[in-house]
């Protein structure tokens, strides 16, 4: 594997990410449970797709094959597809979806923190302006841990379990892939092995001043497959493209 | 009459200071630093600009007016071209277009810590100056403000984010 095609893998990994989780959160428009709360999520929605434009719209360059960051997200098949499990969960409830947001959020805080310092200009160049949305939406999801948490026994019980029923997709956010080592070695992008640790650390320090506690005896899922519910959603979300070939309006 | 191609440019980065940021029509988009430079080498006119935040639903609404007040410039074979790095900041945005901001009631953007997991910075209310604020909703009427109140004059007042 050339160094363009392990970093094309990284950037459809970490775009496709940014792609799933913006569709899953757009399916929170006008579902929101306060006015503010439906604002505050569509925008994260629009966040996220920004951010997979410009890692896909890269990836495709890397790639060379003349593919556009629309290519790549309506006329790949779901295995091809290399977003976390993590953010392809449903969004079951509220507490769910904050969950499933804050557990992303520190990821990529740390991620584009470190993406910053890439010997790649480009990637440096997404790593800061990405940083300053994660930042923001990390804020706003610790908030919501902590009032959820530290809120009525109701609403402390639902976030726990939210956090428990998604903490077994955690691993396979947190993992390093075979093609990351070399990059990594090269200082083009940064330690998955460093940003695993220093995620535990955050996430933990959040849950317990939220009254809340990290999980015991994660079940990690099969690494390779994805859920029905992805195949669900691009079935949703590529039927234009698929239907009606270069639809345009 | 100009007539060197550096003074032509120089027009157009003349031309693109009188244009207003659509949603706070105090500062011109040049101000709020998306406008990174001009080429103009004799028949095509290319812009380059750096998008603000990735999501930023105004972006198109950017490159329109551009383009625009440019074709009312007799400019047509133009080419506006969107550049990532060195990524946009509102540290770029000078002393008086804060003030500005300020004046017309929206809290100018205050430049926190680096650190994700450090606490926001304090803001002051664009009305009386006061530091005892509170944040109502991180999103306001455009994803580039937050809704705040006073707790000292009671006036609610939008912060522009800092990026
Ligand atoms: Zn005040």
């Amino acid at each position: 594997m050339t160094t363009n095609q392990a970093l094309f893998q990284y950037c459809l990994r970490l775009g496709d990410t940014n792609l799933i989780l913006g569709h899953r959160l757009s399916e929170m428009c006008s579902r929101g449970p306060m006015l503010e709360e439906d604002i505050a999520l569509t925008n994260f929605a629009l966040d996220h797709i920004g951010q997979a434009e410009a890692l896909l719209q890269y990836a495709g360059k890397l790639e060379g094959k003349g593919r556009s960051e629309d290519d790549l997200s309506y006329l790949r098949n779901v295995e091809e597809f290399e977003n976390f499990r993590l953010v392809e969960q449903p969004n079951t409830d509220f507490a769910y979806v904050i969950a499933r947001q804050f557990l992303v959020d520190v990821y990529q805080c740390l991620l584009y923190q470190k993406m910053q310092k890439s010997s790649d200009e480009t990637l440096a160049g997404m790593g800061s302006r990405f940083l300053k949305e994660s930042t923001y939406h990390l804020r706003h999801t610790s908030g919501w841990m902590e009032r959820l948490g530290l809120g009525t026994d109701e609403s402390k019980r639902r976030i726990q379990q939210a956090i428990n029923d998604l903490w077994p997709y955690t691993p396979e956010m947190l993992s390093v892939r075979p093609y990351e080592k070399e990059l990594t070695a090269q200082g083009i992008i940064p330690d998955a092995e460093e940003i695993a640790l220093d995620w535990l650390v955050q996430v933990v320090r959040v849950l317990s001043r939220s009254g809340l506690h990290k999980p015991q005896d994660v079940v990690v899922p099969p690494p390779s497959t994805h859920s029905d519910h992805l195949v669900r959603m691009l079935a949703e979300m590529q039927y234009l493209q698929r239907t009606y070939p270069d639809a345009r309006w | 009459m100009v007539t060197t191609l550096s003074g032509i440019e120089e027009l157009v980065w003349e031309r693109l200071s009188l244009i207003p940021d659509p949603e706070i029509p105090v500062i011109s988009i040049l101000e709020l630093g998306i406008v990174r430079d001009v080429h103009y080498d004799g028949e095509m006119l290319e812009i380059i600009i750096t998008p603000t935040y990735t999501g930023c639903p105004a972006m198109n609404l950017f490159v329109a007016e551009i383009k625009a007040a440019m074709h009312d410039q007799g400019f047509d074979n133009l080419k506006v071209t969107t550049v990532y790095s060195p990524a946009w900041t509102t540290d770029l945005i000078p002393a008086d277009a804060m003030e500005r901001l300020k004046k017309y009631g929206i809290a100018p953007p205050v430049k926190g810590s680096d650190d994700p997991f450090a606490p926001p910075p304090a803001i002051h209310c664009p009305h009386c100056g006061s530091e005892h604020t509170n944040l109502v909703s991180q999103f306001g009427a455009t994803a580039c403000k937050s809704l705040y109140t006073c707790n000292d004059c009671k006036e609610p007042f939008e912060y522009f984010k800092h990026f």
